[in-house]
């Protein structure tokens, strides 16, 4: 394949950890697989050179929170054939999004020695609340195993097989013994979508809901059960509203547990 | 020698101490051993190579979305419920790929997966869990179809089984006509005693696992005591379900309002059908590399209780919780029935006890037939 018929690649951060960005330089033994196949044309975290667009895949990490970000994620579209919001930020608002319940600037002069350098939006939110999205790859981070099959299925021209079940299943297929029924400890993974191999769970912790909310999943329910488990509503709701809690079940769950 | 050992159908008494013996017969044979063992808060399978490793001294207090590990104070073997583990882990593995494709010239080259299927010696197999096997034998070997791992690896595999004497407070097999007396397909099937095993032969297989043990044949005292426990634990069953009629109960009921109400406390996760022992569904994922030119085909545990299970050109068959509950019940105690001539339920409880949740079939049953 000719160099100049190799697909275009970029990535592009908003307001984020970098963490999913680094998922792509993670890929230690594909990392070159991929390179040889794409161009990668603009990722500044990886490579000096930048090139202008148009581009054929953008990742884009982050949530949108200035008015500036809404400008340039707006010119990124334009840019990109196909654009995928990577992670918990860009597809749910992230935790940043904890400011969407309360007053910004509250946090602001909490938290900046001078607050008035800080010009930010009132709100945390996902990229498809401002331009049209392809596609979404969940987790915080995401799993390199998905970015990779995301980007073999694009070279291939197929759909990507992504899981759409709980993270109860991958639980019981790699073994690990339920902590919520063996130990009484509150988890969110019958709720959340797989694709982190059930990580926690394994190290004997309940699911932190990173790849946020499951397909028709129920998460009253599961809030039910945790304060059957001897949670306060308080707890529920702050489970609830972690790194997805703004996706939009996490956040209807949180804010009926809120005063439970 | 080979005359000196006991037949089919004989009875014999062991040291309990003699049991390592078998076990290391069974490792000269070849096969790897998959036992009880405590891990993780609980009693699951893994592979062992001695008895110290059996979880000697432990039990476990189940209830609906409950498992405690408790001490017993005693020295038993086998003296707890199911665990969260299956036979079919090892059967029907949770992800096995079946075969890979190669671009090649103008073609394409397939292999199917030669890997050499595992010879396993399951210890401790309950009564429930035999009727399961056989469930899943039915399906996978009986059919119109077979599924050469699955039959490779049944028909390999060893059993020795354990005629339960500990049933738990989400048992029901009594009522399933699977337990707790093994009865069906072992090699050898022991019944623990305070100070000895009594193991009934299943096969000449078996019999020779006992080459280097010490043993003698059961008196009608050993007998007595070992069939005894056996009906105690049948009238210690946690758990009943009036199986009469099922399929007419539930295809009568299939806008019953009790459907509404479990699917208001289901969670919709799979764990119900990834920990039942008769649950057979499946997905293929092919996994390709960035080329494309190399592809494998992989098997992978799947759940009526996924969405996208159900979801066809169009839209979903079952799109929601209340349709897709409903499915699971009336597959394992109705249609299963007439799919396979046989119920896919054991009664195993393990469905009720590692729900997150605590739904109780039992339970459901019950309402749908209060209120029919
Ligand atoms: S530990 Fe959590 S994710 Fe795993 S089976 Fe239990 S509830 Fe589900
Ligand atoms: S349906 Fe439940 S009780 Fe019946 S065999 Fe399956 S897990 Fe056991
Ligand atoms: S109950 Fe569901 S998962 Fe189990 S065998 Fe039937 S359709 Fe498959
Ligand atoms: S019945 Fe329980 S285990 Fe089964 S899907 Fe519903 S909540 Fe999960």
């Amino acid at each position: 394949m000719s160099t100049a018929a190799k697909p275009r690649l970029a990535v592009y951060k908003f307001a984020s950890c970098d963490g999913c960005q680094l998922s792509l330089l993670d890929c230690e033994d594909e990392l070159l697989a991929v390179a040889g196949a794409v161009e990668i044309a603009y990722f500044v975290e990886a490579r000096r050179q930048t090139l202008a667009g148009p581009y054929d895949i953008t990742l884009v990490e982050g949530s949108v929170t200035t008015e500036e970000e809404i400008e340039r994620i707006k010119e990124v579209r334009r840019q990109s054939r196909f654009l995928v919001a990577i992670g918990a930020c860009a597809t749910a608002g992230g935790i940043q999004s904890l400011r969407n319940w309360i007053d910004v600037n509250d946090y602001v002069n909490t938290v900046y020695a001078t607050p008035e350098y800080i010009d930010t939006l009132a709100t945390s939110k996902p990229i498809s609340d401002y331009v049209e999205v392809d596609f979404e790859l969940r987790g915080c981070p995401i799993s390199k195993y998905q970015l990779l099959e995301l980007v073999t299925s694009l070279l291939i021209g197929r759909l990507p097989h992504l899981p759409s079940h709980s993270v109860c299943q991958e639980c019981k297929a790699r073994g690990t013994v339920c902590v919520t029924v063996a130990q009484g400890i509150p988890c969110l993974g019958p709720v959340t979508l797989g694709g982190c191999w059930a990580i926690c769970p394994a190290f004997n912790r309940g699911c932190y809901g990173c790849f946020g909310p499951v397909e028709d999943g129920n998460p009253i329910a599961l809030g039910e059960q945790f304060m059957a488990l001897g949670q306060t509503g308080a707890q529920v709701s702050r489970a609830f509203r972690g790194f997805n809690g703004y996706a939009p079940v996490f956040r209807q769950a949180s804010e009926y547990f809120e005063d439970k | 020698m080979a005359e000196n050992l006991p037949s089919p159908g004989e009875q014999v008494v062991i040291a309990k101490p003699a049991l390592q013996s078998v076990f290391k017969a069974l490792d000269s044979a070849g096969y790897t051993l998959i036992a009880p063992v405590l891990r993780n808060e609980a009693i699951i399978y893994d592979e062992v190579s001695s008895v110290d490793e059996l979880p000697i001294g432990w039990t476990a207090e189940t209830g609906p979305g409950h498992y405690r590990l408790e001490q017993r104070g005693d020295e038993s073997f086998f003296g707890f419920p199911a665990g969260p583990s299956t036979w079919k882990g090892y059967l029907y593995p949770s992800r096995l790929k079946l075969f890979s494709v190669s671009k090649n010239g103008g073609g394409y080259q397939t292999v199917p997966n030669q890997d050499v299927s595992p010879s396993y010696a399951f210890i401790g197999v309950r009564a429930c869990e035999l009727a399961a096997i056989a469930i899943q034998d039915r399906v996978f070997i009986e059919g119109p179809f077979q599924d050469p791992h699955y039959e490779a690896r049944r028909e390999k595999a060893f059993i020795l089984a354990v005629n339960c004497t500990e049933p738990g407070e989400t048992c029901f097999c009594a009522s399933m006509g699977a337990g707790p007396r093994c009865t069906q397909a072992f090699d050898l099937a022991l019944t623990e005693l305070r100070d000895a095993f009594v193991i009934e032969i299943g096969s000449p297989l078996g019999a020779r696992m006992l080459l280097d043990v010490e043993w003698s044949f059961a008196g009608a005292l050993e007998l007595g005591r070992a069939d005894q426990k056996i009906t105690d634990a049948e009238n210690q069953m946690g758990r009943t379900l009036d199986t009469s009629d099922l399929p007419g109960l539930l295809y009568d009921n299939l806008e019953h309002p009790r459907w509404d109400d479990v699917a208001e406390r289901c969670l919709s996760c799979t764990n119900c059908t990834l920990v039942c022992p008769t649950c057979f569904c499946s997905d293929m994922k092919d996994i390709s590399d960035l080329t494309g030119a190399n592809t494998e085909r992989v098997r992978v545990w799947d759940s009526c209780f996924n969405p996208d299970f159900s979801y066809v050109h169009g839209g979903h068959l079952r799109p929601n919780i209340r349709a897709r509950y409903r499915q699971w019940l009336t597959h394992k105690l109705a249609s299963w029935i007439d799919q396979f001539g046989t119920s896919g339920c054991v009664g195993c409880g393990r469905c009720i006890t590692w729900c997150p949740v605590g739904i109780d079939l039992t339970e459901e049953i019950a309402a749908i037939r209060d209120e029919a």
